[in-house]
């Protein structure tokens, strides 16, 4: 995966809608290259000070191209919004959209590898380049929740991945970048991804991962975990929760002894990272490893 | 959603996949008729949980008077905890060979897994632990779909007793089926050749994409829906996602992440949480029927409030939650925590209008709740 960087030109799609104008306009406000929109109803217009197009294809030969784009696009609409996007050659799709079918998302994802397009979500709250750039319905210009500092947060959920934030401020301490990599069962950037991300980021010197219950992304990024350059704590959603529910998220379900919070904490400690209890302790223990 | 059998095995026939004769009974008449019609029958319970078998809950019946008397036995039985309320009256098969097939969405190849064994008859779980060298597995392209070149080299080699041809052409049946139809899981098991060598789908397991609904409206019919309590039935009534538990610490809180995490705050504190109740999402501002679902649970002794703004704004989840405590004035200890988009409006709200103030972290409100239910003031 990569970071979104205030270099990146951003393309959003469904830039006219309610949710689209009203984060755009706080994108732009926060320093996200906003290049384009797409609305077919709309195209010709400006919106948000930029041009509206009828396809993302339309939008690379007719503006100066975009590297990244970003979608508010309804659940049923997406496939063709995001194969719109790869045909365009977009290079990263940000995935906003929560109850996508997952045969489209299977799709979108199967061309995205072939053509080399990095998709973060779907059913993320986005991203955050703190002092950069954001993408996505994060509260990035809330000086209480993201303050440029060095630590980097990745997380399924964009609530709780919120309260960390918050939680590594009133520590004292500040984000290099948050990832929402997004609580549906499929998704493009892994928790796996994010890691490697951040762990190679600039300006980084520790990397908070926010997991939940289900699935098996946890236990496959604690291989990798051994191996980081940079310390990394985590934290576990759902310890509490039912197995055989779906917790809000449609990734969030234990399935017999599949997906639990025992199996990932275990999965975690063995690669030596540290698991946190709560989220408000994330602070001392930053402070005992950093100083 | 699941589907049971009766209601699985007609989008495998509608497919091209041979299902045996059946016909779904509810009373003893009805098994007993059936039986007559068709002859030789299998009774089979049908509940939306797997070892029927085990629980006693399929039997071979010969005549309708048999049938009659399984059916008597099997209608009322409690199978993993769901009440037996119709029964599968299907022709008797004569197996010669159980194998499995089934079609999964797959989180590690992000795209559809197909599973064959020549192991029928177990869980997958214990095939694969059992003979792992008699099972395929074949990561599949969406865009391009399951072909012949791809699931007769999948099955050369297995004993299939002369059937490869045909059970490669009933794998790309199941495929045409799960595309079809939305599944996220769709398994023939035990997938049976019988002694005249024709391969039929004795069992079928079919589990939409909850995703998928509003375009599989017609199916979604035959579907058997999650069985809720009436405050969970409340919550889907109104879109809004609450989950009753044993506990008496209530809990409101924005998005699932957060929503989970609160619970598991206050069990760390040593109390025990009555719901999950999350308002993010579409439903952020649904804070006045959320607040009554939570009130509704009995014993209930605290809440905790817990909102961190992202695309949820606090100041509207506060106003409508305040809207709601205003009118319901409920007797009941609130905690809150609130953080994010729209926090310094959501706190001045609360000190405007309930004259509170809101704890420095969720920990902190959490604690402070755990300690209000197990009787102490919390403040």
């Amino acid at each position: 995966m990569r970071i979104l960087r205030k270099h990146h030109r951003v393309l959003i799609q469904g830039i006219t809608g309610k949710q689209g104008t009203f984060w755009t306009e706080r994108m732009q406000q926060y320093g996200t290259q906003v290049v384009g929109g797409v609305n077919p109803k709309k195209a010709g217009t400006l919106h948000c000070n930029v041009p509206v197009y009828a396809t993302a294809v339309e939008a690379m030969q007719a503006g100066n191209g975009f590297e990244s784009s970003i979608m508010f696009i309804p659940p049923l609409a997406v496939k063709d919004a995001a194969v719109d996007a790869i045909e365009a050659g977009a290079k990263n799709i940000c995935i906003l959209t929560e109850h996508i079918p997952v045969q489209d998302v299977m799709y979108v994802m199967a061309m995205a590898a072939e053509r080399g397009t990095m998709i973060t979500g779907p059913n993320t709250a986005g991203s955050v380049t703190v002092g950069e750039c954001f993408q996505g319905f994060m509260p990035a210009f809330n000086e209480r929740i993201f303050k440029r500092g060095r630590i980097g947060v990745m997380s399924r959920s964009g609530s709780l991945g919120t309260l960390m934030c918050q939680n590594i401020v009133s520590a004292g301490f500040g984000q290099s970048a948050f990832i929402g990599i997004g609580g549906d069962p499929i998704i493009g950037t892994t928790t796996r991804d994010a890691l490697e991300a951040l762990d190679q980021f600039e300006n980084t010197d520790a990397v908070v991962l926010v997991g939940e219950i289900g699935g098996a992304m946890e236990e496959d990024a604690a291989e990798y975990a051994a191996s980081m350059v940079k310390p990394l704590f985590a934290f576990i959603a759902g310890g509490a929760a039912p197995a055989g529910k779906k917790m809000g998220h449609a990734g969030a379900i234990v399935m017999g002894d599949k997906g639990t919070y025992a199996s990932k904490k275990k999965a975690l400690e063995s690669a030596g990272v540290h698991v946190l209890d709560t989220p408000s302790q994330v602070g001392d223990d930053l402070r005992q490893t950093l100083g | 959603m699941n589907f049971e059998e009766y209601a699985a095995k007609p989008i495998l026939a509608a497919a091209g996949i041979a299902v045996p004769v059946s016909q779904l009974a509810r009373t003893l008449d009805e098994a007993a008729n059936a039986a007559a019609a068709i002859g030789s029958v299998v009774i089979k319970a049908q509940v939306p949980t797997g070892k029927r078998g085990k629980a006693g809950g399929i039997q071979l019946a010969d005549t309708p008077d048999q049938a009659r008397r399984h059916a008597e036995t099997i209608i009322g039985m409690e199978i993993g905890g769901h009440v037996v309320e119709k029964v599968l009256v299907e022709a008797k098969s004569d197996i010669a060979y159980e194998y499995y097939a089934a079609i999964l969405n797959d989180p590690a190849s992000k795209g559809p897994m197909l599973m064959f064994s020549t192991e029928g008859g177990m869980d997958i779980e214990e095939i694969a632990a059992a003979t792992p060298e008699k099972l395929r597995t074949l990561a599949i392209d969406i865009r391009r779909g399951l072909t012949l070149d791809q699931a007769t080299p999948l099955i050369d080699g297995l004993d299939l007793n002369g059937a490869n041809d045909a059970v490669a052409a009933v794998l790309l049946k199941l495929y045409d089926a799960y595309r079809t139809n939305d599944a996220e899981l769709l398994e023939i098991n035990p997938l049976i050749q019988t002694t005249a060598g024709e391969i039929v789908a004795l069992d079928c397991k079919f589990v939409m994409d909850d995703s998928a609904i509003k375009r599989q409206a017609e199916l979604v019919a035959h579907g058997t829906p999650d069985r809720l309590t009436p405050l969970e039935q409340k919550g889907e009534d109104n879109v809004i996602k609450y989950i009753e538990l044993d506990g008496n610490v209530a809990v409101l809180a924005n998005g699932a992440g957060l929503t989970m995490t609160t619970m598991d705050v206050i069990r760390h504190h040593g109390g025990a949480p009555a719901n999950f109740c999350e308002i993010g999402g579409e439903a952020y501002t649904k804070g006045k029927v959320a607040l009554e679902m939570v009130l509704e649970k009995p014993g209930v002794k605290s809440l905790v409030v817990n909102f961190c703004g992202a695309f949820a704004r606090c100041d509207v989840m506060m106003d409508g939650l305040l809207n709601a405590w205003e009118e319901l004035q409920p007797d009941l200890p609130v905690f809150f925590s609130i953080a994010g988009t729209g926090d310094q409006e959501a706190i001045r709200m609360l000190r405007d209008r309930l004259q509170m103030q809101p704890y420095a972290n969720m920990d902190a409100a959490s604690k402070a709740a755990v300690e209000a239910a197990n009787g102490g003031t919390g403040a």
